[in-house]
Formats: C-alpha cells, sequence, structure tokens
C-alpha cells in the first residue's frame, strides 16, 4: 500500500480544481472562437433576408450549383429569359446570327463591373465560356468550333453546325460570366466574382451561403443589405422555418404539409407551374412494352386525376403530354388529358392473350406481367407517387416492384439497358428553350432521361429540321409534330406538371417567382 | 501512465490503416458505377447523364486499378495528405474539421447537458425509490422509445412555435445550439439517468457507506466523502461510450436542424461514392474513438486509482 499524506491529498484536490478551470476556459474560449468564426456577426433580422430551400451547395463551380448562384443573384449570363419565356437581354444587349447560322454575334453592355471592381470586357466573357466548354454543361449541346472577342466588347460564337437554340444555352447557369480573378491556374474557381446585384460574403458548404449588396451593381440596386441561403433538409423543418419566421421564403413545400400554413396570418403561399414533368420512361423494347397496346393499357390504367389532386395536392396538374401548357409551340391545345378506363385498358391487354390468374396477376403462356420500377429519393413526391401507381395498375393485374435509387441510376440503366420503367421528374426549363433538352431525350432511339430504345423518323427529320429553322411558323409545326407523334406513340407516359410551393413572410415586399427558377429577384425585394 | 500512452498510440495508428483500408474496400465493393454516382452529387438530378459521368470518369481516373488507387491513397496518408473530395473538389482536411468540429461541438455540449438532467434524477430516483423510482423508469423508457427525431420536433414546436425563443434549424450562432443540444440530452439522459441510478444504489447500500454513516458522518457529507467517486466510476466510462456513438451517430438530428456535422456529411458522402471523404471521415473519427477512450481510460483511472497502487 502506498503512504498518502494529507498535503499530497490536498496537492492532489487543487490540481484537479485547476484541471477543471483549465478544462472550463478552454471549453469556452473553443465556444467563443467558434461564435465569433461567423463573419456575418453583422447579420441580423432586419437586414437579412434568409431563405431556406432543399438543395445543398458543396462547390462554387458555376457547372455544379450555379443555379443557387444565379438564383442567389451572384452570377449572371449573357442571355435572361422571362416569365413568358422570351429570350431577354442579359450582359449582351443584343445578338445576330449569320445567314448560314454558323456565326452568332453578341454585343455586350457597357459599364458592367464584377465585384472585384473590373469592367466586364469581351476578353473575360471569352475565358468564361472557355471554361465552361471545358466543363459539363448546356454549352455544350452545340458543336461549338470557336470564341472570339471582337473589340472590347463583342464576341463572336462559331459554329460547327447550325444550332437554332444557342441564345437560350446561354440562358443556363453553367454559362454564368465570372471575373477572370476567380479562376485559378488550373481552372478551378479561387474566389467568385460574379457581376450580379449581391456579391459573396460566407460560403459553410454544403449548408450555407450568405451574400451582402453589391453597390456596383449595373441594374437596380438591392435595397436588403444580407442574404442567406440555407440548405433545409427535411421537409418539415422548411415548414416550421416558414411558420416561426425564421425563413422568410421558403422554397418547395411538400403539399402534403401546405395545409398547416393556411391558417397562418405572417405566410402567404405561392403556388406557381413550373416547366417540369412527372413521366413514366419506359424501356420500348422490353418484351412486356415493345407493343403500342400494351403501352396504350399502361395510359389507360393511370388515374392522373387522383395522383394530382390527392398525391401531390395540385389539382388540374394532371396531364398527358410531355410540355405543359406554357410552352405553346410545344403544346397540343386540342388535345385532353387521357382518363382511367380500366376496361379499355384490360380488352387491349386481352387481346394480345393476356389474363388474370388465380393470384389476380396477368398472365400470358405462364409469363406473369411483372415489371420493375426504378425511381429516386431526390424528390419526395416521387416515391409516393411511384405506389399510387403500382396500387393503380395492380387493378389492372400487372405486378410491379418499386426499386427506390440514386438518381444517377436512370442515365446508368439506360446505358447498359438494364432499366425497364422508371419515374421520374425532368426539368424542361434548365435551358429557355426546350429544344435542347428535346433533341437529347426524344431524338435517335432516346437519351438518358427520355425515350428509351424507340425510334421514329418522322421525330427525328423533325428535330432535325428544327436545329436549323428561324422561320416561326415552320417551327411551330415542326414542334406540333412531334408533340402529336409521341402522344400517340406513348413511348413515355406523362403523369402530371409540376407546381412549386413557396412560402413568404408577410414582411418580404414584391416577391416575384421565377418560373424558370433562375432567379429570385431579391434586388427588387424590401421589408416592410 | 505512460505504458497507457504508449499503447494508445500504437492503437491509433493501427485504426487509422485498419479504418482507412476496409472503407477503400468496403467502398469499391459497393455496386453502382461510381462515376455515375459522383456526377449526380456534383451535377444534381437534373443534369447527371452519361456524358457527364464519362467526364467524371476520365477526370478522377476512375477507371486506373484498385490496387493503384489504394496505393496512390496510402502514400498520400503517409504525407498527412487526405486528398480532395471528388464531388466538390475542396480538400477533405477541411470538411472534415468543419463537420467534425460542429459533431463535437453538439456531442460536447449534449453530452453535458445530458450529465446535468441524469445526474440528479438518477441519484434522487435512487434515493427515494419507490413511486419515485418507477415514475422515471416510465418516462425514460417512454422517452427513449420516441425517435430522436419525434423528440427534436416537439421541442422545436415548443420552443420555436410556440414560446420562439430559438431557431427552427441552422447554426452559426449559440441560439442555433441549443435545441439540437437539448435533444441529444434528453435522449441521452433517458437512458444515462438509469446508470446513475443503478450506481447509486450499489454504493448506498454497500456496507462502507453504511458504515460511513455509523462513525458519525450526517447524509451529505457521506455522499460527498464515500458516494460520489464510487458512483463516477461506471457513469464515466459510459457517458465516454455514449461519446463516442454520439458523435458518429446523430445523423437524424443534424438533418433535422440543418447542422452540418460528420454523421450528416458521411451519409452523404457514402451515397455519393466521394472515397476520400468517407476515409478522410473515417479515418478522423477511428481516431478520436482511440483518444476519447484513452481520455475515458485515464479519467476511470485517476478516479478509482486503486488497481494501480495495489500494483
Amino acid at each position: 500500500m502506498t503512504d498518502v499524506s494529507y498535503d499530497e491529498i490536498a496537492k492532489k484536490k487543487s490540481l484537479i480544481r485547476y484541471s477543471l478551470l483549465a478544462a472550463a476556459i478552454v471549453l469556452c474560449s473553443i465556444f467563443g472562437l467558434w461564435s465569433n468564426q461567423a463573419p456575418q456577426s453583422n447579420l441580423n433580422k432586419s437586414n437579412t433576408l434568409t431563405i431556406s430551400g432543399p438543395w445543398e451547395i458543396s462547390s462554387l463551380e458555376p457547372s455544379q450549383q450555379g443555379y443557387i448562384l444565379t438564383r442567389m443573384q451572384v452570377l449572371e449570363t449573357l442571355v435572361n429569359v422571362n416569365s413568358s419565356g422570351e429570350l431577354t437581354p442579359g450582359l449582351a444587349l443584343n445578338w445576330q446570327v449569320s445567314d448560314d447560322g454558323l456565326s452568332w454575334l453578341f454585343t455586350l453592355r457597357n459599364n458592367v463591373k464584377f465585384h472585384d471592381g473590373t469592367l466586364l470586357n469581351a476578353a473575360a466573357v471569352v475565358a468564361s465560356l472557355g471554361h465552361a466548354q471545358q466543363k459539363h454543361g448546356a454549352l455544350n449541346k452545340a458543336d461549338i468550333a470557336q470564341i472570339d472577342a471582337i473589340g472590347n466588347n463583342q464576341i463572336r460564337i462559331t459554329l460547327s453546325q447550325p444550332y437554332i437554340s444557342l441564345a437560350a444555352l446561354l440562358t443556363n447557369y453553367s454559362t454564368s460570366i465570372l471575373a477572370p480573378a476567380s479562376y485559378k491556374t488550373d481552372g478551378d474557381i479561387k474566389t467568385l466574382y460574379g457581376t450580379g446585384a449581391y456579391q459573396m460574403a460566407s460560403f459553410s458548404p454544403p449548408h450555407k451561403l450568405t451574400v451582402k449588396q453589391f453597390s456596383g451593381y449595373w441594374a437596380q440596386q438591392a435595397k436588403i443589405p444580407y442574404a442567406t441561403y440555407l440548405t433545409g433538409h427535411r421537409a418539415e423543418s422548411r415548414l416550421l422555418q416558414a411558420k416561426t419566421g425564421d425563413a422568410d421564403i421558403v422554397f418547395t413545400l411538400d403539399p402534403a404539409m401546405l395545409s398547416q400554413l393556411t391558417s397562418n396570418q405572417t405566410v402567404k403561399v405561392h403556388s406557381n407551374l413550373i416547366p417540369r414533368t412527372l413521366f413514366l420512361k419506359l424501356n420500348n423494347s422490353h418484351p412486356l412494352l415493345s407493343e403500342l397496346r400494351t403501352r396504350q393499357a399502361l395510359d389507360l390504367a393511370l388515374d392522373r386525376h387522383s395522383i394530382a389532386t390527392n398525391v401531390l395536392h395540385a389539382q388540374g396538374s394532371e396531364t398527358s403530354q410531355v410540355l405543359p401548357r406554357s410552352f405553346a409551340q410545344w403544346y397540343l391545345s386540342d388535345i385532353s388529358t387521357s382518363k382511367l378506363n380500366l376496361v379499355k385498358a384490360q380488352a387491349l391487354l386481352s387481346e394480345q392473350g393476356w389474363h388474370k390468374n388465380e393470384s389476380g396477376i396477368l398472365q400470358r403462356d405462364d409469363q406473369p406481367f411483372s415489371l420493375t420500377l426504378m425511381t429516386y429519393a431526390d424528390r419526395p413526391e416521387l416515391t409516393v407517387v411511384a405506389t399510387a401507381i403500382q396500387a393503380q395498375w395492380a387493378k389492372l393485374g400487372i405486378d410491379l416492384k418499386i426499386n427506390v435509387t440514386n438518381s444517377s441510376m436512370i442515365p446508368a440503366g439506360h446505358q447498359d439497358g438494364t432499366l425497364e420503367l422508371a419515374l421520374i421528374a425532368r426539368n424542361f426549363g434548365s435551358i429557355a428553350d426546350p429544344f435542347p433538352i428535346i433533341s437529347t431525350d426524344f431524338s435517335n432511339g432516346g437519351g438518358d432521361w427520355g425515350t428509351m430504345n424507340w425510334h421514329n423518323a418522322q421525330v427525328d427529320n423533325a428535330i432535325n429540321q428544327l436545329a436549323r429553322e428561324y422561320e416561326p411558323a415552320k417551327r411551330f409545326t415542326l414542334s406540333q409534330t412531334i408533340a402529336k407523334v409521341i402522344h400517340q406513340q406513348l413511348p413515355v407516359l406523362p403523369i402530371t406538371s409540376y407546381t412549386q410551393h413557396t412560402s413568404v413572410n408577410q414582411r418580404v415586399q414584391n416577391f416575384k417567382f421565377d418560373p424558370y427558377e433562375r432567379n429570385y429577384f431579391i434586388n427588387q425585394m424590401a421589408f416592410k | 501512465m505512460w505504458a497507457l500512452v504508449k499503447r494508445q498510440c500504437f492503437q491509433l495508428m493501427l485504426v487509422i490503416w485498419g479504418v482507412g483500408t476496409l472503407t477503400f474496400v468496403l467502398m469499391r465493393s459497393l455496386p453502382g458505377d461510381m462515376a455515375y454516382r459522383i456526377a449526380a452529387s456534383r451535377y444534381g438530378q437534373d443534369n447527371v447523364d452519361s456524358a457527364a459521368a464519362e467526364l467524371v470518369r476520365q477526370e478522377l481516373n476512375l477507371d486506373q486499378s484498385v490496387f493503384s488507387s489504394y496505393l496512390s491513397w496510402l502514400t498520400d496518408l503517409l504525407q498527412f495528405n487526405l486528398g480532395n473530395s471528388l464531388v466538390s473538389g475542396l480538400p477533405v482536411i477541411e470538411l472534415v474539421q468543419h463537420q467534425l468540429g460542429h459533431s463535437l461541438l453538439l456531442a460536447i455540449f449534449g453530452i453535458m447537458l445530458s450529465a446535468l438532467i441524469a445526474l440528479p434524477l438518477g441519484v434522487w430516483s435512487a434515493q427515494k425509490g419507490g413511486a419515485v423510482n418507477t415514475a422515471l423508469v416510465w418516462l425514460s423508457t417512454a422517452t427513449r422509445a420516441m425517435p430522436v427525431f419525434v423528440l427534436g420536433l416537439l421541442l422545436i414546436l415548443l420552443f420555436s412555435l410556440r414560446w420562439q425563443l430559438l431557431p427552427v434549424a441552422g447554426f452559426g450562432t449559440w441560439q442555433h445550439l441549443v435545441l439540437p443540444s437539448l435533444t441529444l440530452a434528453i435522449s441521452l439522459a433517458a437512458v444515462s439517468n438509469r446508470v446513475v441510478h443503478t450506481s447509486t444504489r450499489q454504493v448506498i447500500t454497500s456496507s462502507f457507506y453504511r458504515f460511513s454513516r455509523v462513525k458519525g458522518l450526517n447524509e451529505s457529507q457521506t455522499f460527498v466523502r464515500h458516494g460520489i467517486r464510487n458512483i463516477a466510476v461506471p457513469v464515466v466510462a459510459f457517458i465516454g461510450v455514449q461519446l463516442v456513438s454520439v458523435v458518429e451517430g446523430i445523423v437524424m438530428i443534424e438533418s433535422l436542424f440543418s447542422w452540418p456535422g460528420i454523421g450528416h456529411g458521411l451519409a452523404h458522402a457514402i451515397f455519393a461514392r466521394d472515397i476520400p471523404v468517407i476515409q478522410g471521415c473515417a479515418l478522423m473519427m477511428g481516431g478520436l474513438f482511440v483518444l476519447l477512450n484513452g481520455v475515458i481510460d485515464l479519467l476511470c483511472h485517476t478516479i478509482d486509482p486503486r488497481g494501480q497502487q495495489e500494483r
């Protein structure tokens, strides 16, 4: 046994006391340091607009989450699009295309300042677009041979093949114009200097982005000094942020929760149609899906009205067309939405020898009518709609299995041919003109997010002609032809258009919704 | 003492190598094309396609052999370089520091708050027994049975919606820390108060405790001189275990309160097959666990030095 003296005990006690005190001081210092790390210490409720949305921002590279940077008005593009889908001047004042459709000349706006104080010029635009070409993005849809600076305020884009929608491609966030000082030598982003009404204040990936007003902005100056974007992963959290006023604007509210906001006097909910369509992608070479009559039966067994009304709480959003009414050129106004008709659907399948077995599953030559539907959890409503379709088709005798996976499995499944059916939500508004997306998704056998193993010469020809056709009347006819063939042949089964629900706190004035989701128009907003 | 520290250092190195290698093997064995997964996380659901996946494959040289990519990771590790995220391109060390810092902050405050709740409740129920103890058993069971997500929502409804005292979600100020810490604390205290109860019961029914009363000490003197230290050993060991599991396992709280912790970051990195981030997180957490276990061992050693003195 060790001898222990009272002195030693006293010493030990004081050592413990001092250790505890030191630990407390260290802990307080860490917390203090952490609190002070927030560079937005001068941010408060009265000078900051708080926006909440489900999208994470993990990078400042425009080709990745550039959509958040254009929405927060840090970055701008050469061309803009208004709510009617018309192209309007952005950083480019105007543009002309040569008769052969190969040379596009853009004249830049004068006296536009980047956030680092330098002036926008042709060299900066050429460098920025060159950077965008190296990355994944909209610009690669056109066959660009060269981008040149013509003097100080004009740029010329030379194409190898005519491409009617080049100006529309330049509305996409991935083509945003950055100051030359934004880039490191290897092309990565060093510090983000755009031309927007707001400049970067702080960035905490992947959850938070704070911007502050830019006094050198070329158009309407922002009135609200700061704006913060916060990722709210859970729909419940975002709803509560709207209810408590923690967030001034909350995007992508869950339709099922909207009723909780109706009685709230401090919040107004805006519901706007956006050019996004929820549809079923079919593998048209699959033995069970290759026959048109089968696809017609599946189409007739869908109760779109119930899905729109009861699942998505967006009555009237049901559709059997790929593009929404807002794209008049692509919308067949004389066609009504397909209605549920189980009797006709059953008759169409019986004609092909499908009959229900004792378990209620359709069967032909000992083969059950069994399919796997793939969908992804990025959009929570997709899984619910998938189960609704499973239940609706079960009435017809179809055994539908659902595989909820990562969104990347849709293009991967398309490429390796393993995909049978997929429920997807396709955004046709990421580029002002839907043509670039239609041409990739629906021509020459289909695309990752469009038709699969479906060949139609009429559609392919119309798409080829559209790429070089400038005459509006002819463009209209060609687009209508494509829409009509898709509607008749059913290589995909559209279900509903999308309604975006946004809550706006009453203290925010002049809120405006951009159906193309390119801009939050914060510079036009003010607090009451 | 030094032998203990040396053993912990050796363990730390072994854990770092083992965790890193295991993570690498497991991630490479997962189904699905890595290039597509990374492209989906980089460009978002609307823009992931085969062209994006091909670009990612070429840029990151994903076609190189498994062995050569393992070797290059090991070489980088020996130079203390954890690499860059395959999704954001940011250095892994920055991401891990940011996320682990927030997780540790939440875990430490959560544990401290849980101790403040569990210690008095556990001791009180052990001393009173009877109806108080039964009520606490029911309350603890009910709280523990409730998903932490529901508990968090209830606290938000009370503190944010009804009383408007604290923000619903976010980070950056001390107010943002309160609700996630409290949610965590209540959930942890639901179990740890029972450990305190049992430990206290064992001590106060022991013969040495009764003897101290016989020799003339009053109840509070007995508790301070002979109770606290004896109760502390199992309680400190249990809180240590809780702290370790809390650092990694609070994904739901982080998700609900938009807290940028490592649990949530790790889950997303796994979805995205962001191997350097997964390895970085796993390494740091493995290291941290060894460190925390070491600290807990030392603490228990200090609280109860009997074994050491007898040796």
